[in-house]
C-alpha cells in the first residue's frame, strides 16, 4: 500500500487498512479544497487529523462519508472502492459520521434520533433494543431525555446524541469532527471517555480536533494537514504538545 | 338584511365539508412542497386523472371504494414515475426549473386527458345515497361521508408520519436531508415515495369530489388554485396549517355566499391570500418563526 503521501520514518503502516484515502482532490465551486489527501486507518485504530482552521480536515471527513465526492483519487473501505457511492450506502457499510455542527434532527425526539439509524436489513427487534440500551448506558442523560425533542438539548447533550446516533449503525469506523468544540471541560472528559469506549469495542475512529492534548492522548497515529495536503504523519506517542512540529502546523 | 340562524348553520356545514376536501387536495401539495421543495403545478392534473381512473374503474367494477383505492395507487405510481423522470434530474438546479417542469407536466397531462376522454363532463353517482333534513334543506349524507373520509385519510397519514419507520425517515429527511442520508436513509427513494403519496392523495380527493361536479379535463384548475391559496395562507409546507387554512377559507366563502353569489364569494379567498402575503407572509396558521 503506497497510499500514504508522506512516509514518516519509523511509523508503522496501519495494520490491514480498514480505510484508505488515496490522493483525493475536491472542489467547492471553483476553489480547490483538497489537493491529494492520502491517509489510512486500520481496524479498530484511533487516528487523529490535526491542522489549522480551513485546511480541509472537515472536507476530508465529508469525502469519506460520501457527502462531497472527490473529483480525483480513490477511497477504499475494506478493500473496495467507495468513492462514488452515495452516503446512505456508506452508512450501511459501517461508516458513522458525526459532523462538526452535530446536525441533530431538531424536531425528532432523542429516541427517534437514535431510531433513524436502526432500520437496516437484518437488525431484529431484540438487537435494536440492545443497541438503544447500550446508548443509554453510555449516555445516561439521553435516557433521561429520551422523549424530549433533539433541538431542546444543550450543546454537550447534542454531541452525545450525535455520537450515540452514529453508534446505532454499528459502524466499523466513526468520523468525529471536532467533538469537543465549545464544550465545558467536564463534557470534554466525557468525550475522551467515549473515544476510549469506541476503541475498546474495536470501532476505528478518525478524529478531527483542535484540542491537541486530547488528540495525542486518544490517538495511535496523527496526520498533519495543511493547505489541503497531508504534510506530516507520526505516532502520537512520539509527539508532545510543545513539539516544534505541532507549532509548525498548528501554531498561530 | 338579517341572516337567519338556520342559514348560518347550513353554510357552516357546507364550509366544513368543502374545507375537508380542499384540505385533502392541499395536504398532498403541502407535503410535496414541505418535504421535497417542489412547487407542483401538476397537482390539479393528478387530481383530475385520479377522478378519471375512478370513473373508469367504477364503470368496470361498479364499486366506488375499489375505484377510490385503484385511483390512489395508480396515480401514486404515476407520480413516482413523473418524479423519477423529470424532477429528480433537476435536484440542485434553480427552483425555477422545477416550477417550469411541473407546469409542463400539467399541460401534457391536461391535453392527454382532453385527447383521451374528450371535453364532455362525465357524471358519476354518489356511492352513498340518502339525505337528512337540515332545517329546510335535504342534505346529502355523501357530503358528510366525504368530509369524514378526508379527515380519516389525513389522520391516517399523520399517524404514519408520527409512528411508522417511514414516518421517522420522512421527518428526518425534511429536517436535514444531508444528515439523514449520512445516517443510512435512502433519501432519493424517500423523496420519490413522498411524491407518490402526495399524488395518491390528489387522486383520492379527485375521486371523492367527482360525484359533486362531474369529471372533465379542466376540473383540476379550480381546485389547484384554491389549494395554492390554502398552502400559502396555511404556511408553506405546514400540514396542520394547511388543514386549518382550508377550513378557514371554505367557511369564509360559505358565509360570504349568504350575501353574494358563490362565484363572487371566491373573491374572499383572494382577499385572504393578499392580506396574508402583506401582513404575515409566513402563513396565518404557523407559529411565528424566530
Amino acid at each position: 500500500m503506497t497510499g500514504v503521501g508522506v512516509p514518516a520514518r519509523g511509523v508503522p503502516e496501519a495494520a490491514a487498512a480498514l480505510l484508505a484515502v488515496d490522493r483525493i482532490h475536491t472542489y467547492y465551486g471553483k476553489s480547490h479544497i483538497l489537493h491529494g489527501v492520502s491517509l489510512e486507518v486500520g481496524r479498530g485504530e484511533v487516528v487523529g487529523l490535526l491542522g489549522r482552521n480551513g485546511v480541509g480536515k472537515s472536507t476530508t471527513l465529508k469525502a469519506i462519508a460520501g457527502i462531497v465526492h472527490p473529483s480525483e483519487g480513490d477511497i477504499r473501505f475494506e478493500g473496495r472502492s467507495i468513492t462514488r457511492l452515495p452516503s446512505h450506502r456508506l452508512a450501511r457499510l459501517g461508516i458513522g459520521y458525526v459532523p462538526e455542527d452535530r446536525r441533530i434532527f431538531p424536531l425528532l425526539t432523542v429516541l427517534e434520533n437514535l431510531r433513524v439509524g436502526l432500520n437496516r436489513h437484518g437488525v431484529d427487534k431484540a438487537r435494536k433494543a440492545r443497541l438503544i440500551d447500550k446508548a443509554y448506558t453510555y449516555f445516561p442523560v439521553l435516557a433521561e431525555r429520551r422523549n424530549q425533542s433533539g433541538g431542546t438539548l444543550s450543546g454537550g447533550e447534542q454531541q452525545m446524541l450525535a455520537i450515540a446516533r452514529a453508534m446505532m449503525l454499528e459502524p466499523k469506523i466513526i468520523l468525529l469532527d471536532e467533538p469537543t468544540e465549545g464544550l465545558m471541560p467536564r463534557m470534554v472528559s466525557q468525550i475522551r471517555e467515549i473515544i476510549h469506549v469506541l476503541h475498546r469495542e474495536e470501532v476505528a475512529v478518525l478524529l478531527v480536533e483542535q484540542n491537541v492534548p486530547l488528540t495525542l492522548e486518544a490517538s495511535r497515529r496523527v496526520y498533519f494537514i495543511e493547505k489541503g495536503e497531508v504534510r506530516h504523519h507520526a505516532m502520537a506517542s512520539e509527539l508532545h504538545v510543545n513539539d516544534a512540529v505541532i507549532h509548525q502546523y498548528l501554531g498561530v | 338584511m338579517g341572516i337567519a340562524v338556520d342559514q348560518l348553520l347550513i353554510q357552516t356545514v357546507n364550509g366544513i365539508v368543502t374545507g375537508m376536501i380542499l384540505a385533502l387536495v392541499s395536504s398532498g401539495l403541502t407535503l410535496i412542497f414541505g418535504i421535497i421543495d417542489v412547487v407542483n403545478f401538476a397537482h390539479g392534473e393528478l387530481f383530475m386523472l385520479g377522478a378519471y381512473v375512478g370513473v373508469l374503474t367504477l364503470a368496470v367494477t361498479g364499486n366506488f371504494w375499489l375505484a377510490l383505492i385503484s385511483a390512489s395507487v395508480l396515480i401514486g405510481l404515476l407520480g413516482a414515475a413523473i418524479y423519477l423522470a423529470t424532477l429528480r434530474p433537476l435536484i440542485g438546479r434553480d427552483p425555477l426549473t422545477t416550477i417550469l417542469a411541473t407546469f409542463g407536466i400539467s399541460l401534457v397531462l391536461q391535453n392527454y386527458a382532453l385527447w383521451q376522454f374528450g371535453p364532455v363532463s362525465r357524471k358519476i353517482a354518489e356511492p352513498i345515497g340518502g339525505q337528512f333534513t337540515l332545517f329546510y334543506l335535504e342534505y346529502p349524507w355523501y357530503r358528510v361521508a366525504v368530509a369524514l373520509l378526508s379527515a380519516a385519510i389525513i389522520g391516517g397519514f399523520w399517524l404514519f408520519l408520527k409512528f411508522g419507520t417511514w414516518g421517522i425517515w420522512i421527518r428526518a429527511t425534511t429536517q436535514d436531508r444531508v444528515m439523514a442520508q449520512a445516517m443510512g436513509i435512502p433519501v432519493p427513494w424517500v423523496l420519490t415515495g413522498v411524491f407518490a403519496i402526495g399524488s395518491g392523495m390528489a387522486a383520492a380527493s379527485g375521486v371523492l369530489f367527482a360525484p359533486f361536479g362531474g369529471v372533465d379535463p379542466t376540473m383540476g384548475l379550480n381546485w389547484i388554485l384554491r389549494a395554492f391559496i390554502v398552502v400559502v395562507v396555511g404556511g408553506m409546507g405546514s400540514l396542520g396549517g394547511s388543514i386549518a387554512a382550508a377550513i378557514f377559507i371554505s367557511l369564509l366563502e360559505a358565509y360570504a355566499s349568504l350575501w353574494v353569489s358563490p362565484s363572487q364569494a371566491v373573491i374572499v379567498s383572494f382577499v385572504v391570500l393578499i392580506v396574508t402575503l402583506l401582513i404575515r407572509p409566513t402563513g396565518l396558521f404557523v407559529a411565528t418563526p424566530k
